[in-house]
């Protein structure tokens, strides 16, 4: 590991901590902790945006093409897409989900090797940053997506219940969780058809076996169309729909952390 | 100069005593020409709660006994009838109490949001009046500020107050927005007046108004903007309304279960929020385990509003500590104003004889061309600017620290300065 990786990685894991920690924080102290975690996740993200670039400028063609790497990047991407809008504030809790998340991953990134100098990738530059840029946009994006419908569900049983202090967190309403989180899923799905699509054009020049991970990945694919299709045509919404998009995102957790350390792109 | 308020709010005065204590813009007007008299500073805050004077004035009681006979003249009472409702307090109590004030702390709901733009008003109407000076001016400015920081820094404004606005926000949980909404009244009785008068003003779409009586649902489907149906159409409507309000005086349920379950199979998934604000309950518990149907009962909505208002009591800590702050701020003004002249008068003294001796070996320094002219007129300047620098610093360091007038006095005596006019404040006051 060089050591501009560990001056990175360091306020990198530490900005995304804190965020994790002041908005559990912000849950039993409204609006006090909130500005910290804002702060966590804007100085990680930037420090983590740092060290992909560091490790751009020092990799020999795609600088993500190990497991651990693509977990660097996929993190990087997840917070992202939480920065464009996650940090406003009916949207705040979602950093509930997403940071601990974050932190956690990048954590296991760091150990597994995927934040220092990046291993000679396997296939060509191009490929991988297609195939696996696009995946990984796809897997944020249903990361995200699943980080909504959680919120959903603890939203719809605090009104369910009647909690007496369920005003007292600013939150989305429902209809704004579910329209987003369709939304979400209807920019993540093209994005992860295109990156399947570049990596089976490739499967066959390579001749490289149709592994579990594929396989997987192209369940993950079904559900997240057959969650548009119910949409669509059944009217599925809501409640359903939220756990529909949480089934979808076990099997992101599947590919990525079960079955990706065993396979390759 | 010093700051006096006298005042009476919902705290020490029964709604009919504050009526008579009420002004209206006229009024205000007249009273305020009336307060500024011999160039005192005036501005009055009249609200359905409270109504209070602020004066500025170098006899704090001479302006104290003003304020009486004009609150004693305004309602018609004896100032001795009025003195027990009243309060008086001067300088920094006085600019504590306006800052709680502005930040909704002295309100009976804490944090409501209304009293901060009546405090702007009455800031505009005593301006305009030319009624402000420099004290006021700044006083008022800064209550409006703290009000500002109040509402951003803390959520003390955040949560409703009362069950028609915790009913419009909660279904505001469920739905992106009232605008465009289809609400429908069960029940034509002022209770739902409310409810709906505070749904409209979120911007609902469309009225509907189902009630037993036909005249009383026109009646008010006409006055709300809306239309009206009778009980019976009940189910039919529901298949297309967002938010459900019902209020009738009926001894059973008017709305089962079993109906909304019917109703909801046409909606392909889209909610529905019911509040039922009547006693004995209207709508059928069982609603609220259908999916999709939140139901909200007038007890549930009360613990909803007794929470919120738990919840502002917590932030009204963090917006104490904000007042304290800003009438730290204010206090150290004060003071500062208390070595502003000495300061003045020794800048102005040290210029005076800069000049003078530069007039005096004005002959000498004929022969020099424009530009060591110049600069010997820097050098000088520069000379005096540094010697006043540090005392300039430490007397305004002193001010801050209540010290200041002892040390504008010293200034004054080693530098054989002018007297002030008007005597002087004691430190501490």
């Amino acid at each position: 590991m060089t050591e501009t990786a560990l001056l990175l990685i360091w306020p990198a894991l530490a900005g995304y901590t804190q965020a994790a920690v002041a908005y559990a924080g912000d849950t039993v102290r409204p609006g006090r902790l909130v500005r910290y975690a804002i702060w966590g996740v804007r100085l990680g993200w930037l420090a983590q945006t740092a060290l992909l670039v560091a490790q751009a400028a020092h990799a020999d063609g795609f600088p993500w093409g190990t497991w651990a790497g693509s977990l660097n990047l996929f993190v990087w991407m997840c917070v992202g897409v939480y920065l464009i809008w996650g940090c406003r504030a009916p949207f705040r809790l979602l950093g509930l989900v997403v940071m601990p998340l974050a932190a956690l991953l990048l954590l296991l990134a760091w150990i597994a090797g995927g934040v220092g100098k990046p291993a000679r990738a396997e296939f060509g530059g191009v490929f991988l940053t297609f195939h696996v840029g696009l995946i990984l946009a796809a897997f944020a994006g249903f990361t995200l997506a699943a980080g909504l419908s959680a919120l959903y569900l603890w939203q719809e049983r605090r009104l369910k219940r009647h909690s007496p202090g369920v005003l007292r967190l600013r939150s989305p309403s429902l209809e704004t969780l579910d329209s987003l989180t369709v939304r979400t899923i209807m920019v993540a799905l093209p994005a992860l058809t295109l990156g399947v699509g570049i990596g089976l054009a490739r499967l066959e020049p390579e001749a490289a076996a149709f592994d579990a991970t594929m396989a997987v990945t192209l369940l993950t694919w079904s559900v997240y169309a057959g969650f548009l299709v119910l949409r669509w045509e059944a009217g599925w919404r809501g409640r359903r729909a939220a756990y529909l998009a949480l089934a979808g995102f076990l099997l992101v957790v599947l590919v990525r952390l079960v079955l990706t350390p065993f396979s390759h792109f | 100069m010093r700051l006096v308020l006298v005042g009476t709010s919902y705290q020490r005065a029964p709604v009919e005593l504050r009526e008579l204590l009420a002004y209206n813009a006229d009024l205000r007007r007249e009273a305020l020409e009336r307060l500024s008299v011999d160039g005192s500073e005036a501005v009055v805050l009249s609200t359905c709660n409270r109504t209070e004077v602020y004066a500025v004035d170098e006899r704090p009681a001479l302006a104290e006994e003003r304020i009486y006979g004009e609150l004693s003249g305004l309602s018609g009472l004896t100032q001795s009838e009025l003195a027990p409702a009243l309060y008086s307090v001067t300088d920094e109590a006085a600019a504590v109490h306006l800052f709680r004030v502005a930040a909704g702390l002295d309100s009976m709901v804490p944090g409501e949001a209304q009293i901060l733009g009546q405090v702007r008003e009455a800031y505009e109407a005593a301006r305009e009046a030319g009624t402000t000076g420099s004290t006021l001016h700044r006083l008022f400015r800064q209550a409006l500020r703290v009000g500002k920081r109040v509402r951003t820094e803390t959520a003390i404004g955040e949560n409703p107050a009362s069950v028609s606005s915790a009913a419009a926000e909660l279904a505001e949980r469920v739905f992106e927005g009232l605008e465009g909404r289809k609400i429908l009244l069960i029940g034509a009785g002022k209770t739902a007046d409310l409810t709906a008068a505070n749904l409209i003003s979120r911007g609902v779409g469309e009225i509907v108004v189902a009630n037993r009586s036909p005249e009383r649902a026109e009646a008010l489907g006409r006055r709300l903007g809306g239309r009206a149906v009778g009980l019976d159409a009940l189910e039919e409507e529901l298949g297309h309304a967002d938010v459900v309000v019902a209020s009738t005086g009926s001894q059973g349920l008017v709305l089962s279960g079993e109906q909304v379950a019917r109703a909801m199979k046409e909606r392909r998934g889209r909610p529905v929020f019911f509040i039922d604000i009547a006693v004995p309950r209207d709508l059928d518990p069982a609603i609220n385990e259908l999916e999709d149907c939140y139901l909200y009962d007038i007890d549930d909505l009360e613990r909803v509003v007794a929470e919120s208002v738990a919840g502002r009591r917590e932030e009204a800590v963090r917006a104490e500590a904000i007042v304290s702050e800003e009438a730290d701020s204010f206090r150290a003004w004060q003071l500062s104003l208390d070595v502003v002249p000495a300061i003045a008068s020794l800048r102005a003294r040290a210029e005076s004889i800069r000049q003078e001796e530069l007039d005096r070996v004005e002959g000498r320094l004929a022969s020099l061309s424009p530009s060591q002219r110049r600069a010997v007129e820097a050098l000088t300047s520069q000379i005096v600017a540094k010697l006043l620098h540090q005392p300039t610093v430490r007397m305004k360091e002193a001010a801050a620290a209540a010290d200041g007038v002892l040390y504008a006095d010293a200034v004054r005596h080693l530098f054989g300065l002018e007297e002030r006019d008007g005597p002087s404040r004691q430190p501490g006051q």
